[in-house]
């Protein structure tokens, strides 16, 4: 149905000066889909997703959201989105609880039904606690998920979230997961930018890999490691002398692709342990090696013959 | 081409002014204490103990009037200046370098214009907060000579903002504090000095005469001055008020295009 594409983009661009952000890309975001950029930093996500936010005009191609278009609806676009910027810019000097009351009067909500909500958002983002306190000395993982929670204030259609755990420890990644996987189970329409290949994998039924404004490729996670990579891949790591020569000794080794990293070998294979037998068999020791599942880390270096995180 | 309708467009603004007054919920207590003292301080000061001297010489040159009611309605200007000032520089550039919350107010419907708006608003506010305050201050002090004073107080407020409405246009284009020390130094202390406020402009030596009434304060200064020595003149007072409509009109120009430029890139 025509009705359940939120946005369409075609031949999207962004440029500043000479600069050229975002170059012509095409995408499509259905209803209730968790819609994902994956990229490095500088691929052109946070422009995206600004001039998905309204508040930065395309400098070329089409844009349409939730049906209208944004050079003309701002306002009207932006009442029905939620955003959850890559800085905080939650104001730390008033408290968790006047933070939602501010937001919430700027999308014109009345105050009964900005308590209502903000009651339970607190609770969602488990920060009921600390509701009457300033912001400022909350932890980062805190202040996240206050801005999370600042973003539903007014009930979006669709979610916004750029890097969202970016700058953040384990442990308040994995709680920010939790709760975005709950926004999802809830049918809550999701798009996010992550340089992290788990967070693309775990929470994105859909994601474009981006890389220097364009897109490179675009599935399901599961789709793309299946088009991009093999099943298993083999990590090898050697001495310093020898993992000079080793590229050179494996290149008779039946695997599918072998790419050279300043640290490690991949193997990319079906079957990792038969490969490694393989490595053994020509003599050759590395000091480590693992066999593993590929990941969109591996589609990523397929794709740009880079690494995501750098 | 914007499709926000001029109702929808005043409720956004007054949206921020919200935001504003929230905020000043935590610093109005000390904010009434220095818009209470520095009026007393100046007055007594300056007002009463420098003017039993000026006195002593005649006061041909202020008109004939005491010092101290000379003096006052010029540090009713100044002081808007100086509010204005205070409240277009560091409050801007905080929202949207220090703190953010501008970035996060044109999340929401919120457009940059409307941003720009709701500030001048709470600016106004203050504007209108600290002139009443200055003129029951001079009123206890005898410092008013006719009815028309209470005309002052929008003569004022319209001081204040021809400062207010430029100064954020600039400081919302700014990436550091250091141009605000720039424009106290060189803008702000100079004009405070010798735009009439403490002497009048004729003392100025011929040449940079036309300097100071090129100036938003002097033609502030002169406006309010006239109205609470109840010796205002028509023709005049049109002249000073139009000239201060014209500089905060461009200045709402400018800071509709700064503060699109600066939140839409």
């Amino acid at each position: 149905m025509a009705d359940d594409v939120l946005i369409r983009a075609r031949g999207l661009t962004k440029r500043f000066g000479d600069f050229t952000a975002v170059d012509g890309i095409d995408f499509e975001l259905s209803r209730g889909e968790v819609f994902g950029f994956l990229g490095p930093n500088g691929a052109g996500k946070s422009s995206t997703m600004r001039m998905i936010g309204c508040v930065s005009p395309p400098s070329g191609g089409e844009l349409t959201i939730l049906g209208m278009d944004p050079a003309k609806n701002g306002p009207a676009i932006r009442a029905r989105l939620g955003v959850v910027p890559q800085e905080d810019t939650l104001d730390v000097e008033l408290t968790v609880r006047e933070n939602l009351l501010i937001y919430g009067r700027y999308f014109g909500l009345r105050r009964d039904v900005i308590a209502d909500r903000t009651a339970k958002l607190l609770d969602f983002v488990q920060l009921s606690e600390r509701a009457g306190d300033q912001v400022e000395p909350l932890s980062g993982g805190m202040k996240r998920r206050l801005t999370i929670a600042r973003s539903l204030i007014s009930e979006p259609e669709i979610l916004l979230l750029d890097e969202p755990t970016t700058g953040l420890d384990p442990q308040a990644r994995h709680v920010v997961w939790d709760r975005l996987y709950r926004l999802k189970q809830q049918g809550v329409t999701l798009v996010l930018t992550t340089h992290y290949m788990d967070e693309a994998e775990q929470l994105c039924d859909r994601l474009v890999v981006m890389d220097g404004g364009k897109i490179a490729a675009e599935g399901s996670p599961r789709e793309l490691i299946a088009t991009y990579s093999t099943p298993e891949v083999l990590e090898l790591r050697f001495t310093l002398d020898e993992q000079e020569h080793a590229p050179d000794k494996l290149a008779d080794v039946p695997v599918a692709r072998l790419e050279v990293l300043a640290d490690r070998i991949l193997l990319y294979t079906d079957d990792g342990d038969e490969a490694l037998t393989a490595v053994r068999r020509r003599g050759l020791q590395p000091t480590t090696s693992l066999v593993r599942r590929s990941t969109l880390e591996d589609v990523f270096l397929r794709l740009t013959g880079r690494r995501l995180e750098d | 081409m914007a499709a926000v309708p001029a109702s929808q467009s005043r409720a956004f603004a007054f949206r921020q002014l919200r935001f504003w007054l929230v905020n000043y919920r935590r610093t109005w207590r000390g904010s009434i204490y220095s818009s209470v003292l520095s009026p007393v301080l100046y007055l007594g000061a300056m007002g009463l103990g420098l003017g039993k001297l000026v006195d002593q010489h005649g006061t041909a040159s202020l008109g004939g009037v005491s010092y101290l009611a000379f003096l006052a309605p010029g540090l009713l200007a100044a002081g808007a200046m100086q509010t204005a000032m205070g409240e277009s520089t560091y409050p801007i550039l905080g929202s949207v370098k220090w703190l953010k919350t501008y970035q996060a107010a044109i999340a929401s419907p919120l457009r940059p214009v409307d941003l720009f708006r709701g500030h001048l608003l709470f600016s106004t506010l203050r504007l209108v907060m600290n002139s009443v305050v200055f003129l029951i201050v001079m009123a206890a002090f005898g410092a008013i000579k006719s009815p028309w004073a209470i005309v002052s107080l929008p003569a004022a407020v319209l001081t204040g903002l021809a400062f207010a409405v430029p100064i954020e246009a600039y400081a919302i284009t700014r990436e550091k504090d250091g141009s605000f020390a720039l424009l106290f130094r060189f803008g702000v202390i100079p004009l405070f000095l010798f735009s009439g406020t403490f002497f009048p402009v004729t003392q100025l030596p011929a040449v940079i005469r036309p300097l100071a009434y090129i100036t938003p304060l002097w033609h502030g200064v002169a406006l309010c001055r006239s109205l609470t020595l109840g010796t205002a003149q028509l023709l005049p007072s049109i002249g000073h008020t139009c000239y201060l409509l014209a500089v905060t009109a461009l200045g709402v120009y400018a800071g509709n295009l700064t503060y699109r430029r600066r939140l839409y890139a």
